[in-house]
């Protein structure tokens, strides 16, 4: 076991981990937090994004050690102050059926919003084009990002 | 899924210490960069190494040098980084067409080229690219650094000429006047592996093309160069020319395609993509 120490959520936390441990168990099962969700647990599907130094990943594809000094920003932060603009009109859009991609695409859509505040359609379809949704609500949720993108 | 086989992990803080461990462990050791890759390997029980080298806290990988005609791709550069470089995207479009197709942000985000390429699996996007452009990977280990054709890197299916005690530094690409398109075949876009995809280099009288996913290996199209280089290009030649395409592929029937629907498409995709190269390369944008 390794002690590592993360800023999550704009807390300093630690903890200790096996190599072997991935970035989403460890927020979910040491951490308690549990907006990123285990998918696919292969990268494919989205559900488990988070911000690492300002940047989404997959973090079923980090393992957490390497992330040891390092910033992690998940829904919970984003959310730490009220819901964001794009978490509003998701609401107002009724964008989610069951949820579970939900904190997947919040992540990946305000890493979009802060990189390009105004995008086109393509280019929220593009970003958004790693989440994957079953409830098959895609619809909602690119008028929610495109509607908080016009405000 | 968890990854049962236990590991250490270093993360070396230079090169020098980073081939002291890959001389000391040889084949029981893994450089993890992006991860993308590995950690799927690892969690599915492809790969079980002994040690885990991180290399992302190596400065000097994290280099994109450019310069007059050549720029070098550091082993840590991720795809992001190349997409959001002005200079990839204006003096190696070919690349840059092929890392935006590469699966989907959060994977870019994180995946690097060199992984890429070291994970040498068929159907991986930046290879026509590389192949078109004569890439050469550097490599290093303790006896000394040298320089690999990206012609010779591929051996087979996910494997390469690297030996097990040597560390990708980057790759080097002379750069030329030229357009080009990488065409890729998926079933939908983000997140998906190629079922076929062809790297298209359209130069002042010098055309050339690479395929990745429909072979063992991604290989460039000699026999295709040969009959186009030097005519004149016309519908009727092009239609001429993807019929030599058949003969310098050898796809396989999976779960994702056909080997039919991969031939016929990378006719298509051929005649596509040259067309709308010449295009480009007369003045217009794509």
């Amino acid at each position: 076991m390794k002690k590592i120490t993360i800023k999550l959520n704009h807390e300093i936390r630690s903890t200790y981990v096996e190599p072997t441990e991935t970035l989403l168990d460890v927020l979910r099962d040491k951490f308690g937090v549990k907006s990123p969700k285990c998918g696919c647990d292969r990268g494919d599907c989205g559900a488990c994004a988070v911000i690492l130094n300002g940047r989404s990943v997959r973090s079923c594809l980090v393992l957490a050690i390497e992330t040891d000094g390092q910033e992690v920003v998940t829904v919970e932060g984003i959310s730490k102050n009220g819901l964001s603009k794009v978490q509003n009109t998701m609401l107002d859009k009724n964008a989610f059926q069951c949820g579970f991609c939900a904190p997947g695409m919040i992540i990946t859509t305000t890493e979009l919003l802060d990189n390009n505040p105004h995008p086109t359609y393509e280019e929220i379809k593009e970003a958004l084009s790693g989440n994957l949704c079953r409830c098959s609500g895609y619809l909602p949720i690119l008028e929610s990002v495109k509607e908080a993108s016009e405000e | 899924m968890a990854i049962l086989h236990d590991f250490e992990y270093e993360k070396p803080k230079n090169i020098e210490e980073t081939l002291q461990l890959l001389s000391k462990y040889k084949e029981k050791a893994k450089i993890l960069a992006g991860g993308t890759d590995l950690i799927v390997h690892l969690k599915e029980g492809f790969a079980s190494p002994d040690f885990v080298i991180d290399v992302k806290d190596i400065e000097v990988l994290k280099e994109l040098k450019i310069s007059n005609n050549n720029i070098f791709i550091g082993a840590g550069v991720t795809f992001t980084e190349l997409i959001e470089s002005k200079e990839i995207e204006e003096q190696l479009p070919i690349l840059y067409q092929a890392s935006k197709k590469v699966a989907s942000v959060g994977v870019r985000n994180r995946a690097t080229l060199v992984g890429n390429i070291c994970s040498a699996v068929p159907s991986l996007d930046s290879a026509p690219a590389l192949l078109v452009y004569d890439a050469e990977i550097s490599v290093i280990s303790l006896e000394g650094e040298r320089k690999i054709g990206i012609h010779d890197w591929f051996t087979g299916v996910k494997k390469t000429i690297l030996k097990p005690d040597e560390l990708v530094l980057g790759i080097n690409i002379k750069t030329t006047k030229h357009s080009g398109v990488y065409e890729k075949l998926g079933r939908y876009r983000g997140e998906d592996l190629a079922q076929a995809g062809i790297g298209i280099f359209v130069g002042d009288n010098d055309l050339r093309f690479a395929y990745c996913a429909v072979g063992p290996i991604p290989k460039r199209m000699r026999k295709l160069e040969d009959f186009l280089n030097g005519k004149k290009i016309t519908d009727e030649v092009i239609d001429e020319a993807a019929e030599i395409i058949p003969t310098e592929i050898s796809p396989i029937t999976d779960i994702r395609s056909s080997k039919e629907y991969r031939t016929h498409m990378m006719k298509v995709m051929f005649k596509r993509g040259l067309k709308k190269s010449l295009e480009l390369q007369q003045g217009g944008k794509s």
